[in-house]
């Protein structure tokens, strides 16, 4: 019988959220890794019970978290639970990610008063796992950087072509720091990656990993100095719908965008939203331009308009915008969606899910029309991933 | 026999309860007894020290014997009772934030 699990990262904590097809009855576990905070968790395309997670700590830094039957038991890769002690050096280094200087030397980047900052290891915001191979995972990180493990997480490269694009220097933290938040993997060409950072922008490499070229031409950004600069911009977060690898759409800082090739042009399709800030964006499983977003007040207030929690949803490829609010608060509500805070599944009747800064977590079963909350009372929320279990 | 104490989320990672108990061969120092402690348990690595620079993480504090040693050298002898296994060397989180 068909399903549905649903990964939350939160500030405090894991929880995994699973229903049947129907997805009215919901079983909640949680929390996991209970007091850190939880990132980002994704299950891997070519096996479902593979599991990997972000845990990370101001205080004790960074540390991977995998699970291979389904979210039920964790380990740190390469020191599995239980397993006996052995003394000497440690076998692996699960949580050590460490730029490679050798091939890309440690340049700096823009600070947020404008003079030059050393390039940190602070934690990872995203993990993609491969399409194809469960032991092959990316990771995000920021500092801004991409990472690959080849070994089910036990052991981390960097991919140096990027932070050495050049441009890093130009590059800026957003908000949150200077993060490597987007990662998307063509389902039509392994060596095609796209990823997005804030604030920098875009970028795409069409040769695995080994050359990156940014991807931001049509973006405008009042707030830097050029504001069509080839970097610099905030982008929030990009989605692609895998049956149309080469159309993009992007939620930036201010404005909602799409490319239809592969992200060398961009259009603006904020339309008609209330505002055109935000932070996620997604596609609809089944129909490539039916697109989500959740519109943000301001970049200074960080909720909802008017206390209303509503998802818009264009049905047309952007422009022309709907509320979605059957289900949702309409009043006195103030929470905030962040980037990576929304999926949808695949099930014949695409779900869609969102959690915020509230710690609710929302469902609907009929691609928008109709909410419900799975949970209400959850540490605030960082991240919603779902898989579609068969 | 040299006695460690961690923070509660440490003791998570590691899978233990209560005090660490750890043989540290030579010199009795913070590097010594880290590298004690990282080997038995190698899921702390980066936890207490950054992964590359060895450095003690900046939120993270060390005592012993009522005393703040976060700021000793790391191959500096810890005290006496520390290495006679009297005093427990403590692992603790500094307070930051509400």
């Amino acid at each position: 019988m068909s399903g549905v699990r649903v990964l939350v990262g939160t500030r405090k904590g894991a929880f995994i959220l699973t229903s049947d097809g129907k997805r009215e009855q919901w079983e909640v576990s949680g929390p996991h890794f209970a007091g850190w905070e939880i990132y980002h968790l994704k299950g891997s395309p070519a096996d479902p019970n593979r599991i990997y997670a972000s845990q990370t700590s101001g205080w004790f830094g960074q540390i991977i978290q995998r699970s291979d039957d389904g979210g039920k038991t964790w380990h740190q890769p390469g020191t599995p639970a239980g397993a006996p002690v052995v003394p000497g050096p440690p076998k692996s280094a699960s949580n050590k990610f460490a730029y490679d200087a050798s091939a890309s030397p440690l340049a700096t980047h823009q600070w947020y008063d404008g003079t030059q900052h050393p390039w940190e290891f602070k934690r990872v915001w995203h993990l993609e796992p491969s399409l194809t191979d469960p032991d092959a995972v990316y990771a995000g990180v920021e500092d801004a950087a991409l990472f690959r493990s080849t070994d089910g997480g036990e052991n981390w490269k960097e991919l140096p072509g990027l932070r050495g694009h050049g441009t890093g220097p130009k590059w800026q933290p957003g908000a949150g720091g200077m993060c490597l938040h987007t990662i998307i993997l063509d389902p039509s060409d392994p060596n095609r990656i796209f990823i997005a950072i804030s604030a920098a922008g875009a970028f795409r490499t069409d040769d695995g990993g080994k050359t990156w070229k940014p991807i931001n031409r049509g973006l405008y950004s009042q707030y830097i100095p050029d504001p069509r600069a080839e970097v610099g911009h905030c982008v929030h977060h990009v989605a692609m719908n895998p049956s149309r690898p080469n159309v993009l759409f992007m939620q930036k800082h201010w404005d909602v965008m799409r490319s239809n090739d592969a992200g060398d042009s961009w259009q603006e399709i904020s339309g008609n939203l209330p505002t055109d800030f935000g932070f996620v964006i997604d596609v609809h499983a089944h129909e490539p331009e039916t697109i989500y977003v959740v519109p943000i007040k301001s970049d200074s207030e960080h909720f909802v308009p008017d206390g209303k929690l509503r998802v818009f949803r264009s049905r047309t490829g952007g422009n022309e915008w709907e509320p979605l609010t059957k289900g949702l608060p309409q009043s006195n509500c103030y929470v905030n969606v962040l980037r990576d805070a929304m999926a949808v599944d695949s099930l014949d009747q695409c779900g869609v899910y969102f959690g915020t800064s509230g710690g609710q977590v929302y469902a609907s079963a009929d691609a928008g029309d109709s909410w419900a909350p799975i949970v209400r009372d959850l540490p605030a929320v960082l991240s919603v991933e779902v898989q579609t279990l068969v | 026999m040299i006695r460690v104490i961690l923070p509660q989320h440490l003791r998570t990672l590691a899978q233990v309860r209560g005090e660490v108990e750890l043989e540290v061969s030579g010199p009795v120092t913070q590097r010594s007894v880290l590298d004690a402690l990282e080997a038995r348990y190698p899921m702390l690595r980066g936890t207490i020290r950054d992964q590359g620079t060895q450095q003690r993480r900046a939120f993270l504090r060390f005592f012993a014997c009522e005393e703040d040693l976060s700021h000793e050298p790391p191959d500096a002898p810890l005290p006496d009772a520390v290495a006679s296994g009297t005093e427990p060397f403590i692992v603790i989180g500094a307070i930051a934030g509400g």
